[in-house]
């Protein structure tokens, strides 16, 4: 830059000044993450004013149980706001103060099940709602103060451990807690219902009515909820202690050096996250109608943090975005039908965006198409069984006898899929080909990359009708998987995550 | 010299391991004085500015401002007492706008707690306010520098001269009575170095704060310093004007060697 050159005396104020043009001035919009459809997305969603995206999002939510009588796809959208709450609490710690809390699960599940023990046979308490959420989410919020107090002096992987360890001692509680004494002295107790967990748990009761109407009136609750949290936040956001939170993040020893009490401030951030945990979790309670320890275990913090992270850690938007992503897609990957329209579209998706110019595009589709048919010909005449195998359909299946399926049939194999046929195993023998070739292409450059993309692509495409479709339960971490690593390599700060530079 | 002094260190002393960095210091500091602290390096400046702010904690000897002591305290209650530093390497909260990074060291001069702010009650948005001016004010100190537009951008996104003015715009921002500015013209060229000295003694004379500065660079130690105490293996070796320790042959010898003193 030219305009290095420092000038004595004075300037006119509207001049460019040292290190001041219009470069410095650009800045912003040099470094405001991707161009194209996406980027344009992205950046409408900023400018458009925070008090109508939420209308607008609320406002939706809670029209989808008018619109449709479908009590799964209401019950979708009910699952999807309390895993929103979760985001957007664990964002406080995560994306605000930069805490790596891995026991924040332990949250949810202790207002869980302090509202089911509240509201339940158990104990026989049936405590009214306007009772039981507000102690349950002060009780929680106390919680967050006391798991944070030992680790106010850690910070990254040290706190990270200390959390988790919290988080299996409460899973050990949970699903140990039916039989609970202390320390070998008196009767034992059952608090927790052990393994089978607390069931027939009260709906919430608010001004008389009962909120027994179930998918739809809990979505009601969770976006009431929602809206509270969303605004109170917002406004924590732009206030000292975000500011606060924002500066420990970024460098905790200038942030104390500042005047800035950085051990209260994790305390504080902790807690906070923790009440917003206690609301979603006195909500799944009483919408679940029941609590069991399988649910506030790891997977569950897996799939809060990839929310965080998918959606931008540290804007809360994005968390909510990204809480409503993940949550539609995992459900979708439930049903097989629904789950390979995810598969196929991903995969299109993808090679539409990374492969230029088209020619080169063009030549890998119809690599693909003819390498499918070929070897799909060859199985058929060596050994016929081997495509003979259903293709695997949901209960609302469109693709079994439509055209897709009849293509799909002359493209991959399939062998018999039922869980006792030894043929089944083909399919997780594909499975490690498979990582075998991504791990190859990884290694090779120029067009041979190219020609090993096509075997990789149909290997994958095996894998999945033969395997994965099928598996639910091991197909949705993998999901997970492979969404963070598609976005730790494009775009690592999160879709609307703002981009983080570390040290300059 | 007889009111008391602002900030006093009494026999103070810190050993790491085996190594006394800071070995039976005893300095002062006056109001509306400007200290400079020289010495080679390893002789123990920036550790005596962790004594100071409660970064780290002395062995034995006293910390007093304004005759009380700051001993045991965390350093954001130090600093709230009104003891502000910079860092030798900066670190600024590069993510946070220039605006953000000031109106950030407010905290311990606000009281609103967090439900006030959430609920955006009177005190909370009074304070807000003030925060703002008050960032704009500190600011605006540093004239057209880092006026404006600026002033929205994330902090990453200055120059390294405007970091180091940045980092003593923060650390005015907590309303200090005296800084500590460890190397404020380290890596800077000769212009923007004459500079920083102009502006430290702006700092003194229309901000009214007293300084105490750790420098390498002579040029602006022979400037603005009232008084330059050097140093050499955690101990004081000369105290005096300038002129008076840059020519002191224990500094001489610190800095060259004995065999250089020698030859000249």
């Amino acid at each position: 830059m030219s305009a290095d050159a420092p000038t004595p005396g004075a300037e006119p104020a509207t001049s460019p000044r040292i290190g001041a043009d219009e470069w410095v001035q650009r800045s912003g919009e040099r470094i405001s993450g991707p161009g194209g459809l996406l980027g344009r997305g992205l950046r409408a969603a900023e400018r458009t004013p925070r008090i109508l995206l939420l209308a607008a999002f609320v406002g939706l939510a809670c029209a989808i149980p008018e619109l449709t009588s479908n009590v799964y796809v209401v019950g979708v959208v009910a699952d999807t706001l309390i895993y929103v709450l979760l985001a957007v609490g664990l964002n406080v710690a995560v994306g605000w103060a930069g805490l790596l809390d891995l026991g924040y699960v332990a949250f949810y599940g202790f207002a869980a099940y302090l509202y089911a023990e509240l509201s339940s046979g158990h104990y026989d308490l049936h405590w009214p709602t306007w009772q039981s959420v507000p102690l349950v989410v002060a009780a929680t919020i106390l919680l967050g103060f006391v798991l944070a107090l030992p680790s106010r002096r850690l910070s990254g992987d040290y706190l990270a451990i200390v959390t988790l360890f919290f988080l299996e001692i409460f899973n050990n509680f949970t699903t140990n807690g039916y039989a609970w004494n202390w320390l070998g002295f008196g009767a034992s107790h059952n608090i927790t219902g052990g393994p089978t967990g607390l069931t027939n748990v009260d709906p919430f009761r608010v001004f008389g009515h009962v909120l027994d109407n179930y998918p739809t009136d809990y979505v009601w609750a969770s976006a009431a909820g929602f809206t509270v949290v969303a605004v109170l936040f917002a406004y924590v956001n732009k206030s000292r202690t975000g500011r606060a939170w924002r500066a420990l993040r970024e460098d905790p020893l200038a942030a104390e050096a500042m005047g800035i009490p950085v051990k209260w401030l994790m305390l504080l951030a902790v807690a906070v996250g923790a009440g917003v945990a206690g609301f979603a979790g006195a909500v799944s309670g009483a919408y679940y109608q029941g609590v069991f320890p399988s649910t506030f275990m790891f997977p569950l913090l897996i799939t809060i943090y990839a929310m965080v992270i998918l959606g931008g850690a540290g804007s809360l938007g994005g968390v909510v975005f990204g809480a409503v992503v993940v949550n539609v897609l995992l459900e979708v990957l439930r049903t097989p039908d629904h789950a390979r329209w995810v598969f196929y579209a991903a995969a299109l998706i993808g090679l539409l965006a990374k492969l230029r110019p088209w020619r080169l595009l063009a030549a890998v589709l119809a690599g693909l198409a003819a390498f499918g048919v070929i070897v799909n010909q060859i199985v058929a005449a060596v050994w016929p069984r081997g495509v003979a195998g259903p293709i695997a359909i949901g209960p609302t299946s469109f693709t079994k006898h439509g055209f897709f399926a009849a293509i799909l049939r002359h493209w991959v194999v399939l062998p018999g899929h039922t869980y006792t046929d030894s043929n089944y195993q083909i399919g997780n023998y594909a499975f490690v080909v498979v990582i075998g070739l991504v791990l190859v292409l990884t290694l090779v450059h120029g067009w041979r990359r190219w020609v090993l993309l096509v075997p990789t692509l149909w290997a994958a495409a095996f894998a999945w009708e033969t395997t994965l479709i099928e598996q639910a339960p091991t197909t949705r971490p993998l999901f997970l998987g492979v969404i963070l690593i598609v976005l730790m390599v494009t775009r690592p700060a999160g879709l609307f995550g703002q981009t983080r530079v570390e040290v300059v | 010299m007889s009111v008391a002094p602002l900030l006093e260190l009494r026999a103070l002393t810190v050993s790491f391991g085996g190594l006394t960095a800071v070995d039976g210091l005893d300095l002062h500091v006056d109001e509306h004085e400007i200290v400079s602290i020289i010495g080679p390096n390893g002789a123990g400046k920036t550790t005596l500015f962790n004594l100071i702010t409660g970064v780290s904690r002395p062995d034995s000897g006293d910390i007093l401002l304004d005759g009380k002591s700051l001993l045991g305290l965390p350093p954001h209650k130090i600093t709230q007492r009104g003891v502000a530093r910079t860092f030798q390497t900066l670190r600024l909260f590069l993510n946070m706008t220039v605006k953000e990074n000031v109106m950030a060291a407010q905290y311990g001069r606000t009281r609103a707690t967090i439900l006030e702010q959430m609920l955006q009650l009177p005190r909370a948005r009074r304070e807000e306010r003030e925060v703002q001016a008050f960032a704009a004010e500190k600011l605006s100190f540093f004239g057209e520098r880092l006026m404006g537009y600026r002033w929205d951008q994330p902090a990453y996104s200055l120059s390294y001269a405007n970091r180091r003015r940045l980092e003593i715009a923060r650390a005015t921002a907590t309303r200090p009575r005296i800084l500590l500015l460890d190397e404020p013209a380290a890596g800077m060229n000769p212009v923007e170095t004459h500079e920083i000295a102009e502006l430290i003694g702006k700092l003194r004379d229309e901000g009214g704060y007293t300084i105490l500065l750790i420098e390498h660079d002579m040029h602006v130690v022979e400037g603005i310093s009232d008084r330059v105490v050097a140093l050499d293996h955690g101990v004081r070796i000369a105290e005096g004007s300038f002129e008076a320790v840059a020519t002191d042959p224990r500094v001489v010898e610190a800095y060259l060697g004995t065999t250089a003193t020698a030859t000249k």
